[in-house]
C-alpha cells in the first residue's frame, strides 16, 4: 500500500480513544511525549533555519568573527541569481538528476519485472543487488575512483577487455566529457535497488484476478503491460523518483568524493558549490542566500510533484 | 651511560617540578607526509626532556587546509600546536586565531634575523614586512624539479636530443627548454616501459593546479599586484606575460604529462616518479630526500634542479613550507610555547635537518658543509633564492579557490582562453578585496 | 502470492529472468568483492596493470591501516635485530618501522559511540512521539508531521551552516555530544514516521483492554503496546544507526579530529608518498561489513525503511 506522505497522518491514525482513566490524562501525555521531538527539531532545525534567512541578508563571514557585520538586503540573492557559475552548478545538477533518474527507473523497473517472474533463488539475488545502497557513499565513492584509474583500476580494464579499446586511453573522473557520466555510473550502480524495491512492491501489490480478467478478454500480454502493470506501478514509481530526487538534488558526499567537482567545474553540483562558498571561501552570508534558494527549490519541486502524484494516485 | 639518564630525566623532572608546569598531552597539527614522521623522530627527545607527551594530528594535503582551516575558524580545541600552510598566517592572526609570539621571542633570546629571510616574510609576518610574528619558521620548501639523470646521460639519447634540438640533453635552463625535452621524452619506450615527459600539478579540490601555474607564472611576468598600488591588478595578473604563462603551462600538460593525471598533485607527483613513469617531475622539495633514498630511483638516477627561467630571463620559484604556531583557541598555551623554545634551538634545527626536515635556520643552511651534505642541497639553497608567495591575506581561501577554478577550467577543462581566465581572475579577486572594504 | 495458473511465469521466463538478474547482481557486487579482494593484497599487487585477479594474500594492508610507520636508516634497523611478530616483519621488508597505532580505531569507535547513542536518542525519542502522534488528537498533527519529514528535504550543506556557528557558540564543534545530537536530529524525521506506521497497526483494542483492566495510560504504553512494536522498533533502530555510520557531510564538516568519525577519515588514508589502496579497502571494508550483515538481517523490513514507512510491504 502506498499513500502520498503529507496524507498519511491524517488518514491513517485509529481513531482517538475516549478512555481516560487514572494516571496522567491523555493530553499531557501526548504533550510530553511529543514535546522532546519538537523541542529537539525546534533547535537544530527551526531555529538555525530562522537564523540562515538572517544570515543570508548579510555579509557575514564566520572565519571573520570579529569584523563588523553590514546589513545588505537582498543583495547576495541579486548576485546569486546573476552569477553564470551559479547556473552552471544548477545545469550540472539537472543533467546528473535526470540521467539518473531515467537511468535507475529503467534498471529499475527492468529488475523488479523480471525478479517477480519468481525463479528459484530470487530473493537471494534481491538481497545481493540491494547491498550497494546501505553502504556509505563517501566511502564507496572514494574507493570508486580507484575502480576508474586509468590503466590499473578495474571498470577500465573491464572496458577495455570488452571493446579492444587501451585501458589508458580514457580517464572517466578526469576528462571533462566523460566525468558527468562518470558520477552517474557510480550513482546509478548504488541506487538502482532503491527503485528496484518499490517497483517490486507495486508489481506484487497488482492482483493476479485483474491479469486474469484481461486473460479472458484475450488481451494480449504486450497490452496487459501496458494497460495493467504500468499503471498499476506508476504510483509506486513515482514515489520512487521524489526519493531519488530529493536525495539527489542534494547530492555531496559520493560525488565531493569521486571527483571533488572537476575537472574544471564539469560535476560540480549546487551543493560542492554551496560547499566551497560557506565553508571554503567563508562567505557566510552568501552561502546562507544561496542555502534558503536551494531549500525554496526543492520544497517548491517536491511539492508541486506530490500534488501530481496523488492526482495520478486518485485516477 | 644508563645511571647518566636516569640523571638527567629526574633533572629534567626536578626543573619541570620547580616552574610548577606539569606535564601536558600536547597535540601537534600539521599535514600527513615524510617530514611530518621525521618530527615524530625530532620530537622523542623533547618528549624525554620535558615530561610532555606529543600527540599529532596529520592530515594529507588535499584536506589539509580544508580541515585545519575549519578547525580554527570553529574554534575546537584538537590542536594546541599549528604547523599551517603560509598563506594562514593573514587570516589566523587577524582573526587572532594564533597567538602573537613578539614577547616570547624577545624573552627567549629567539631571533628572527636567524632565519631565512624569505621564510620569515614568508610563515612568520603578518602584515607582511612588518615585525609582528606568528609563527616561528618551521619547514622552509619551495617548488622545484626532479629529472631522471640515469635517462639524461645514456648516450644514444644524448645524441638523439642534440640531433633534434641542436643542443645538449640537460637540466633545462629555461621553460622552453623544459618543455622540448618533456615532448623528446614523452610516450619514448625506456628499458621496455612507455614514459612520459613531465609531472606537474592539476590538482582542483585544494591548490594544486594554483601552486603549479603560479609556479610557471611568475617567470612569465606575472604579478600579483602593481607594487606602486595595492590591489591593483589589472594588467599584472593578466598581463601578457601571464597569459603567455597560463598557455604555456595549458601546452605542457597537454603534450607531456602521463594520461589521468588531471586531478594530482604531490602524493601522484611522487608516485609517477618513483615508478620510473615521468622523466621530469615538478614538487616541492620535501619529496627530494625520498627519492635520494629510494630503492628504484634513488642515488646517482635522479637529479634535483630549480625552477628554470622565463622568456625573459626572469627567475622565480613558488614558495611552500609552513612556521609554527600556538593556537589561542588551546588551553596549553605555555606548554606549547615550551615547545617551540624547544625547536628553535640551533642544535635541534641541525638535526632537523639530517633526518630529512627542511630547517630554516641560517645557522644550519649557512654552514659550510650544506651544499654539499646531501645531492640536492645546493638545488634546494638556489631554489629558496627565488621565492615569491600566493597572497596570504585573511582572504586567501576565496583567493585561491577562484584560481583554482579559473586555472582548472582553462588548463585541464579546455574551456576558454588564458586571457578570459586571467581577465575572470582579476574579477573575481577584485570582488574579493571589494567585499573586504580594500579597494 | 495466491498465484493462479494463468498469471504464472512459464518455466523458460522463469530461467531468462534469473539468468538476466545473476548476472546484474555479479556485475553489481563485483566493486564490494573489489574492495574486499583488495584489503588483502600488497601495494604493489594492487596497482599491478593488468589489474590481478589471483594473488597472493597478505595482511600488509590491514597491518598498515592499523599502525603508523616510519622509514629508518639501515644500520639504524640493523641494530634493531630480528623482528619478533609478524607485523613486524611485514614492515621491516621497506625498511620501516612501527612507530605506533593509527588513528583508524579512534575514528571506528567514534563511529560506534555517535552511531549507538544517536540511535538510541532517536529511537526513544520517535517511539513516544510516534505513540502520541498515533494515538492522540495533537493540535496541528499534520504540519507537524509534514514538518518532522521536510528537515530531511534540506541539503546538509545548507543545514550545517547555521549549525556551525551554533556549535562554535555552545563549545560543541568536534564533540561526541554535538554529533549525536545533530544526527538524533536528523533521524528523528525517520524514526516519527516509521514508528508511527508500526504503531497504527498495533490493534487500539489492545490497550482498551488495558485500561479497562486498570492500567494507566502509560502502563498500557510500556506493557501493551511496545511489547507489540518491538520488531518495528529494532528496525527502525538499524535503520538509524546505518544513516549514522554511513554520513559523511555533516561529519567532514562539523567534526576535525576528537569526534572525527570513519567516513570522513578512511579516505584520507595515505601511505608514505602515494595512496595506499590496500589500507584505504582494510578500512573500507571492516567499515562496511557491519552494514552488508545488517542489511541482510533487514532485508524483510528494507522497503519500509527507505521509503519512510510509504510503502509498507
Amino acid at each position: 500500500m502506498s499513500e502520498p506522505l503529507s496524507q498519511r497522518a491524517a488518514t491513517a491514525t485509529p481513531p482517538v480513544l475516549a478512555h481516560r482513566i487514572r494516571g496522567l490524562s491523555d493530553r499531557a501525555i501526548a504533550w510530553i511525549f511529543v514535546a522532546p521531538t519538537i523541542a529537539l527539531l525546534l533547535a537544530v532545525n527551526i531555529f538555525p533555519l530562522i537564523w540562515t534567512i538572517r544570515l543570508s541578508l548579510t555579509n557575514y563571514r564566520s572565519n571573520r568573527p570579529n569584523a563588523p557585520v553590514k546589513w545588505v538586503g537582498l543583495e547576495n540573492y541579486q548576485k546569486i541569481l546573476h552569477d553564470p557559475d551559479i547556473w552552471n552548478t544548477f545545469q550540472v545538477t539537472a543533467h546528473f538528476l535526470i540521467w539518473t533518474l531515467v537511468l535507475q527507473v529503467l534498471l529499475g523497473f527492468g529488475l523488479a519485472y523480471l525478479i517477480n517472474k519468481k525463479f528459484r533463488g530470487n530473493d537471494l539475488w534481491t538481497t545481493i543487488i540491494v547491498l550497494p545502497m546501505m553502504l556509505s557513499p563517501a566511502v564507496v565513492g572514494n574507493f570508486w575512483t580507484f575502480l576508474y584509474q586509468p590503466q590499473i583500476g578495474l571498470f577500465n580494464y573491464v572496458i577495455a577487455f570488452f571493446t579492444g579499446a587501451d585501458p589508458s586511453s580514457f580517464s572517466m573522473i578526469g576528462d571533462v566529457g566523460l566525468a558527468p557520466w562518470a558520477i552517474v555510473i557510480v550513482d546509478t550502480w548504488m541506487w538502482t535497488p532503491f527503485v528496484m524495491l518499490i517497483c517490486l512492491a507495486g508489481l506484487r501489490s497488482i492482483p493476479p484476478s485483474i491479469y486474469e480478467a484481461a486473460e479472458c478478454d484475450r488481451a494480449s500480454k504486450w497490452r496487459q503491460f501496458w494497460t495493467i502493470t504500468l499503471p498499476m506501478v506508476l504510483p509506486f514509481l513515482m514515489l520512487a523518483v521524489l526519493f531519488r530526487g530529493i536525495e539527489n538534488f542534494k547530492m555531496f558526499d559520493l560525488v565531493v568524493q569521486l571527483t571533488g567537482g572537476g575537472p574544471g567545474s564539469t560535476t560540480e553540483l549546487t551543493s560542492i558549490n554551496l560547499k566551497r562558498e560557506a565553508f571554503e571561501k567563508w562567505r557566510t552570508g552568501y552561502a546562507s542566500a544561496y542555502a534558503v534558494i536551494l531549500f525554496v527549490t526543492v520544497f517548491g519541486l517536491a511539492s508541486i510533484y506530490v500534488k501530481a502524484l496523488n492526482k495520478v494516485k486518485d485516477r | 651511560m644508563k645511571s647518566k639518564l636516569l640523571f638527567s630525566a629526574a633533572a629534567a623532572a626536578f626543573v619541570a617540578g620547580a616552574t610548577g608546569a606539569k606535564a601536558e598531552d600536547l597535540t601537534l597539527c600539521w599535514a600527513a607526509w615524510d617530514p611530518a614522521n621525521a618530527l615524530i623522530e625530532l620530537s622523542k627527545e623533547y618528549e624525554a626532556q620535558s615530561g610532555n607527551t606529543m600527540h599529532y594530528e596529520f592530515v594529507p594535503w588535499t584536506s589539509f587546509a580544508d580541515r585545519m582551516l575549519n578547525e580554527l575558524n570553529s574554534g575546537g580545541h584538537l590542536c594546541d600546536l599549528m604547523i599551517g600552510d603560509s598563506q594562514w598566517i593573514g587570516g589566523a592572526a587577524e582573526n587572532g586565531q594564533y597567538i602573537k609570539l613578539n614577547d616570547f621571542f624577545d624573552a627567549n633570546g629567539i631571533k628572527m634575523d636567524d632565519f631565512i629571510p624569505a621564510t620569515v616574510v614568508g610563515y612568520a609576518e603578518w602584515p607582511k614586512n612588518t615585525p609582528n610574528y606568528y609563527a616561528l619558521p618551521a619547514f622552509a620548501d619551495v617548488v622545484g624539479w626532479t629529472y631522471r639523470k640515469d635517462w639524461f646521460a645514456r648516450p644514444e639519447l644524448q645524441a638523439e636530443f642534440k640531433a633534434k634540438y641542436g643542443y645538449d640533453l640537460a637540466p633545462p635552463a629555461t621553460f622552453a627548454q623544459l618543455k622540448d625535452i618533456a615532448e623528446f621524452f614523452q610516450g619514448r619506450e625506456i628499458d621496455g616501459k612507455k614514459v612520459y615527459g613531465a609531472y606537474i600539478y592539476t590538482e582542483r579540490g585544494s591548490e594544486g593546479i594554483t601552486m603549479g601555474a603560479m609556479d610557471v607564472l611568475y617567470s612569465y611576468g606575472f604579478k600579483y599586484q602593481n607594487p606602486d598600488k595595492p590591489y591593483d591588478m589589472e594588467g599584472f595578473v593578466n598581463s601578457p606575460g601571464a597569459i603567455a604563462g597560463l598557455e604555456y603551462y595549458k601546452a605542457l600538460y597537454d603534450c607531456c604529462t602521463a594520461p589521468g593525471m588531471s586531478n594530482a598533485y604531490m602524493g601522484e607527483g611522487v608516485d609517477a616518479f618513483k615508478s620510473g613513469q615521468v622523466a621530469m617531475q615538478m614538487n616541492f622539495t620535501f619529496t627530494w630526500p625520498g627519492f635520494n633514498t629510494d630503492p628504484n630511483v634513488g642515488g646517482d638516477k635522479t637529479g634535483y634542479f630549480p625552477n628554470p627561467a622565463g622568456p625573459d630571463g626572469e627567475q622565480f620559484a613558488q614558495l611552500g613550507g609552513q612556521g609554527i604556531s600556538v593556537v589561542a583557541a588551546s588551553s596549553k598555551q605555555a606548554a606549547a610555547l615550551d615547545y617551540i623554545k624547544w625547536f628553535a634551538q640551533p642544535s635541534v634545527q641541525a638535526k632537523w635537518w639530517q633526518l630529512g626536515g627542511y630547517s630554516a635556520l641560517k645557522s644550519v643552511v649557512d654552514a659550510p658543509d650544506f651544499a654539499t651534505s646531501q645531492p640536492y642541497a645546493q638545488a634546494f639553497l638556489d631554489s629558496m633564492a627565488i621565492v615569491k608567495d600566493f597572497w596570504a591575506e585573511p582572504s586567501y581561501a576565496a583567493l585561491l579557490q577562484a584560481s583554482q577554478k579559473r586555472f582548472h577550467d582553462y588548463v585541464v577543462a579546455g574551456q576558454g582562453t588564458a586571457k578570459e581566465a586571467l581577465d575572470g581572475l582579476v574579477a573575481d579577486w577584485t570582488e574579493v578585496f571589494k567585499e573586504d572594504g580594500k579597494l | 502470492m495466491s498465484a493462479v495458473s494463468v498469471t504464472v511465469p512459464s518455466r523458460r521466463q522463469k530461467w531468462i529472468a534469473g539468468t538476466v538478474v545473476i548476472i546484474y547482481a555479479l556485475v553489481t557486487i563485483m566493486p564490494l568483492l573489489w574492495i574486499i579482494a583488495t584489503g588483502f593484497k600488497t601495494p604493489s599487487d594492487a596497482i599491478s596493470y593488468p589489474p590481478k585477479v589471483i594473488f597472493q594474500p597478505s595482511l600488509e594492508g590491514y597491518v598498515n591501516l592499523f599502525t603508523t610507520r616510519s622509514r629508518v636508516a639501515p644500520d639504524t634497523l640493523a641494530a634493531l635485530g630480528e623482528p619478533t611478530t609478524w607485523y613486524d616483519r611485514i614492515v621491516r621488508q621497506y625498511d620501516m618501522v612501527i612507530t605506533g597505532p593509527s588513528r583508524y580505531g579512534a575514528r571506528f569507535l567514534n563511529s560506534v559511540i555517535i552511531g549507538f547513542g544517536s540511535t538510541f536518542l532517536s529511537v526513544f525519542l520517535g517511539t513516544i512521539a510516534a505513540y502520541a502522534f498515533s494515538r492522540f488528537k495533537v493540535p496541528l498533527k499534520d504540519d507537524l508531521m509534514f514538518f518532522v519529514l521536510s528537515t530531511r528535504m534540506m541539503p546538509p550543506i545548507a543545514v550545517a551552516i547555521p549549525i556551525f556557528l551554533m556549535y562554535r557558540q555552545l563549545g560543541l564543534s568536534d564533540t561526541h555530544l554535538g554529533m549525536i545530537l545533530l544526527y538524533t536530529a536528523v533521524n528523528l524525521s525517520l524514526s516519527v514516521w516509521l514508528l508511527k506506521g508500526f504503531i497504527d497497526e498495533i490493534p487500539v483494542e489492545y490497550e482498551e483492554a488495558a485500561l479497562i483492566d486498570g492500567y494507566t495510560r502509560f502502563q498500557a504504553f510500556v506493557k501493551v503496546v511496545l511489547p507489540q512494536a518491538a520488531t518495528g522498533i529494532a528496525s527502525t533502530a538499524i535503520f538509524c544507526l546505518i544513516f549514522a555510520w554511513n554520513e559523511y557531510a555533516f561529519a567532514v564538516l562539523l567534526t576535525s579530529g576528537i569526534a572525527q568519525t570513519a567516513p570522513p577519515f578512511i579516505p584520507t588514508i595515505i601511505g608514505t608518498g602515494g595512496k595506499d589502496w590496500p589500507a584505504v579497502a582494510a578500512g573500507a571494508t571492516l567499515f562496511l561489513l557491519p552494514v552488508m550483515v545488517f542489511t541482510i538481517l533487514l532485508r524483510r523490513h528494507l522497503l519500509r525503511g527507505i521509503t519512510f514507512g510509504a510503502v509498507r510491504k
